[in-house]
């Protein structure tokens, strides 16, 4: 695929172009995947027979890997993501993924609770290896940052509880689980303020402030404060409906989220000089750090 | 002691001619908008008080390299004497190493690329079909480095084992060599300037010096 003409001859950060929408995929698709296979293993001992539940992850993280293969250059040498599981986060997701799928085919098809136990911490530690692969990627200011893990854990355990409550308008006994929802709804509020106030505070690329600040009121209220309110409401009236509701808009927010960090936040860091050089006779000038936002 | 080779780069004397992008291109082969090297071009200030700034950027063969860590398949490594280097017959274009870069210096061509559209015959006959749809990025000339072992010439003293980029810079701006060699040519410039590296906050180490003060060279 050709590319679109890059302005590469400005110090300036831009939107990086390697990572697209294939890209937003994988982290959306196995991110849910994840969280849906950890809240479905805590939601089992209710009594329902939730396989279902693990088939829909399992076609998430599916999905998710099979678009990121497509992305990648070269895909007949996809098995060399395997060589380097003592430093790559990369390829330790893809380990994981190999045991998750394992295990959860196993409860799947064996209906083992201790199979369904360990692809439930799998999806957790999924969603943990995903975070850090975007903590490792010093180059883009909005991923390296700390926080942001907890921010790719966080929404993937939402988006899994948001489509456990989904399910609850088949399996009724999942009803309380909207609790959890919006537990996990307000975590990811808390998280995702924490998360652009230290970007703010730390400094980070105006493009990266400007797309999250695009996304914020939206997400606030469509994608946090009305499923929380949903939820505890479906959860009181005993409402499946109100729960579905409430699981399918916290999603799709997580969702949203994830496609604005990898597609419109990823800015990257530019260059700077700490001063400007001496010339002719002339002394040294101030630094400058182009295209930066700091509180 | 293991070698290190770094670059030494005097923003006092560059002029942004550009002369080092096209030595690259040229020693290299790299297809239309690959830049291994580029000259970035800052204007700063307000009128009457401004200024411009040239700045020559590629690869920094950092010392602690981020792309080395995250690189999934091992392709991305750190030679003992400091090139950072890729196979580019392991790499699976996953361009993780173009995000963990906070140097901008990675790029990934899925197609090949000529500069008239048609292929012309040198460009035929210098094609590399290995580096497409893989990370490519500077590589201080590895080639044209490695020559110094046999030859017993010395990397930025010889122009034959030196980085084209630095052969070419019309200002003497540019300058190779060993800086764990307290004798060389880049330890005697940089213990005689003023010089900061790119981003050092982010603890990679870089291997190219940028000096903007101090004693000319």
């Amino acid at each position: 695929m050709s590319r679109p003409h890059k302005i590469i001859d400005r110090m300036m950060p831009r939107q990086q172009t390697y990572w697209d929408a294939r890209a937003a995929i994988n982290f959306i698709c196995v991110g849910a995947g994840g969280g849906l296979l950890f809240v479905t293993a805590l939601a089992s001992p209710a009594g329902d027979d939730l396989r279902p539940l693990l088939v829909l992850a399992l076609a998430l993280v599916g999905t998710g890997m099979t678009a990121v293969w497509f992305e990648i250059g070269r895909p007949l040498r996809a098995f060399n993501v395997y060589r380097n599981a003592a430093t790559s986060w990369m390829t330790r997701e893809a380990i994981i993924v190999l045991l998750l799928v394992v295990s959860a085919a196993a409860a799947i098809v064996f209906d083992l609770r201790a199979a369904l136990a360990i692809a439930g911490l799998l999806g957790l530690a999924v969603a943990f290896a995903q975070g850090r692969i975007l903590r490792a990627q010093k180059g883009i200011p909005a991923w390296r940052c700390s926080i942001c893990v907890s921010m790719i854990v966080v929404s993937g355990l939402t988006e899994g509880a948001g489509l456990l409550s989904l399910a609850a308008l088949y399996w009724p006994a999942l009803l309380p689980f909207g609790i959890l929802l919006a537990g996990l709804a307000g975590v990811r509020l808390l998280v995702w303020r924490n998360y652009v106030a230290t970007l703010r505070r730390d400094g980070a690329p105006s493009g990266t402030l400007q797309a999250f600040a695009a996304i914020d009121r939206r997400f606030v209220w469509l994608g946090h404060a009305l499923p929380m309110l949903l939820a505890v409401a479906g959860v009181v009236a005993g409402s499946s409906l109100l729960i579905a509701l409430a699981g399918v808009l916290a999603a799709v927010a997580g969702g949203w989220f994830k496609y604005t960090l990898i597609c419109r936040a990823g800015f990257t860091q530019g260059f700077a000089l700490p001063q400007t050089p001496e010339r002719g006779g002339g002394a040294a000038g101030a630094g400058i750090q182009p295209g930066w936002t700091r509180a | 002691m293991s070698k290190r080779y770094v670059m030494a780069i005097d923003l006092r004397r560059c002029v942004g001619c550009q002369t080092c992008t096209a030595a690259c291109k040229s020693a290299n082969a790299t297809a239309p908008g690959v830049q291994w090297r580029r000259v970035l071009d800052q204007e700063t200030g307000e009128f009457p008080d401004v200024r411009r700034t040239f700045l020559p950027v590629a690869c920094m063969h950092c010392a602690n390299p981020p792309c080395v860590e995250v690189c999934p398949t091992t392709a991305t490594r750190r030679r003992e004497d400091g090139l950072v280097t890729i196979d580019y017959d392991i790499c699976i274009g996953c361009a993780n190493c173009i995000m963990a870069c906070p140097y901008d210096a990675r790029s990934i061509e899925h197609q090949p690329r000529y500069a008239f559209g048609k292929a012309m015959t040198h460009e035929i006959a210098r094609s590399s079909p290995e580096r497409l749809s893989v990370a490519t990025k500077c590589t201080f000339c590895q080639g044209r480095v490695d020559r110094a072992a046999t030859t017993g010439q010395i990397p930025g003293v010889d122009p034959d084992v030196t980085p084209a980029c630095v052969n070419s810079c019309i200002s003497g701006a540019m300058h190779f060599g060993d800086v764990a060699d307290p004798d060389s040519n880049v330890s005697q410039l940089l213990a005689s300037s003023q010089h900061f590296r790119m981003h050092e906050e982010l603890e990679t180490d870089p291997s190219v010096f940028y000096i903007w003060g101090g004693s000319e060279t």
